[in-house]
């Protein structure tokens, strides 16, 4: 039986990882290949590493850090933050990722979700979506690491980027990152009905209780930075409560 | 034991740093096959592969590397290959239709069923389908990313079986010839003992 997989997410500016609330007030949290050969250590499944600063300043995610953590790694590796074509992709992969995320770019040209799995297949493209709740009650998606709205709406942009060959859907509550009040399951709910592409839920993520809600909800992965950077919960831990609850997991 | 001289073939689109890594954390010193005659040479020859088989047999074409790869594989020369590789070896996939695959194992790819989501994205339980001997594959948890599937295991391998679906191959051997649909080198401490384990069959069919 497929496992729910744990994925600590590494935010990397300038060599560090860094980490806020709502993609604010961003403090250091650590070296990034220990940090990723710890959690590995810990159990977990995969590794996310997001260059938060590299769309801002108009450049490329940062391939040393890449190399740097592939390095530390025996398992799957994400990399996202400034790929703008299918050649940032082709540099990430060469240096060391196994799956590249597109957030603000494909946000602007969509066509880059059809190029980035026509040439490196689904199953390396991941769909990075950071969703923001409108006054409708519905979810827009924001670009620029949070920094910038956008007039798509979050749940049609999902069902949109499944179709145009996204082997992945990495869902972020913009409202509830780095908050510790749980994910949005409405957000995660929602985006499950419109899709069947594994969805990573992210944001909000402060116990255990949490990323079980996540999974209920429709998640197939859940991802968290801020309770394993405090070194308040191990990614072990989180999956024994989660086995506890009658999840399967990777022992 | 010296270490042993392992080629990986690079077609262009594969996580072609990932396989390095994983081949040197198993014990080999791996390096990338510049043409035919690396793939000829080598004790060990690993092919990955990701993207479509159109595309990774387009790039094989070239240069002769997919006939030397045939070439290799009819021998019973020690090959591993991972993820789309085991497609390739199959006679034809419904991901590129009108194209043939090496035809070495017999059977057709197929998409996954549209009950569960796809891809097959994450990590889930390997068992092999034999008792008796032990093969290179033991039970365990692997990483696999994947939308297609060989259902049924063909005769005269080794099959082992992951559930998803339905049962399918998650694993394929003969000799030291090992197909794998999951990632060894992103499967964790069980992976690399995987490929160590592979590794040391190439060494020890000295050919």
């Amino acid at each position: 039986m497929l496992t729910v997989r744990i994925v600590p997410c590494l935010d990397v500016r300038d060599g560090r990882i860094v980490k806020g609330v709502r993609f604010q007030g961003l403090r250091d949290a650590g070296d990034p290949a220990a940090r990723a050969a710890l959690y590995e250590a810990q159990g977990a499944d995969e590794i996310v590493v997001l260059d938060v600063a590299a769309t801002p300043a108009g450049r490329g995610a940062h391939r040393d850090v890449v190399r740097a953590v592939r390095a530390a790694l025996s398992i799957p590796l994400t990399v996202g933050g400034g790929v703008r074509g299918a050649d940032d992709a082709a540099q990430l992969l060469d240096a060391g990722a196994d799956k590249v995320s597109v957030n603000s770019a494909a946000v602007r040209e969509p066509g880059l979700i059809d190029a980035l799995a026509g040439r490196f297949g689904s199953q390396c493209t991941v769909v990075a979506i950071d969703a923001a709740r409108d006054a409708s009650g519905g979810w827009r998606a924001r670009t620029h690491g949070g920094a910038a709205d956008s007039d798509r709406d979050a749940v049609a942009w999902a069902r949109e980027a499944g179709e145009r060959g996204a082997g992945e859907i990495l869902l972020t509550s913009w409202d509830r990152d780095g908050t510790g009040d749980g994910y949005d399951l409405d957000l995660i709910a929602a985006v499950a009905a419109v899709t069947r592409v594994p969805i990573i839920a992210s944001g909000g993520a402060a116990r255990a209780g949490h990323l079980a809600a996540a999974v209920r909800a429709g998640a197939g992965a859940v991802l968290a930075a801020t309770i394993f950077h405090d070194g308040v919960t191990g990614v072990g831990d989180v999956k024994r409560a989660l086995a506890a609850d009658g999840f399967e997991v990777r022992p | 034991m010296s270490v042993p001289d392992i080629v990986v073939v690079a077609t262009g689109t594969a996580n072609t740093a990932s396989v390095l890594a994983g081949l040197a954390r198993a014990g080999a010193r791996p390096r990338l096959a510049r043409d035919a005659a690396d793939i000829d040479g080598a004790r060990g020859v690993v092919l990955p592969g990701v993207g479509t088989p159109r595309a990774a047999l387009a790039g094989l074409a070239a240069g002769g590397l997919g006939e030397a790869l045939v070439r290799r594989l009819r021998a019973g020369r020690p090959t591993l290959a991972v993820c789309l590789g085991l497609q390739l070896l199959c006679e034809t996939s419904a991901e590129s239709p009108g194209v043939a695959g090496f035809g070495l194992v017999p059977g057709r790819i197929e998409r996954l069923p549209d009950r569960v989501r796809v891809p097959h994205m994450g990590w889930n339980q390997v068992v092999p389908g034999d008792a008796g001997p032990a093969g290179l594959v033991q039970e365990g948890h692997a990483y696999f990313a994947n939308s297609y599937r060989l259902a049924d295991a063909p005769f005269g391998w080794r099959a082992s079986f992951v559930d998803y679906g339905g049962r399918w191959v998650a694993a394929l051997e003969r000799g030291a010839v090992l197909a794998c649909q999951f990632h060894p080198e992103l499967s964790g401490a069980w992976g690399t003992a995987l490929l160590a384990r592979w590794i040391a069959r190439a060494v020890e069919a000295g050919c």
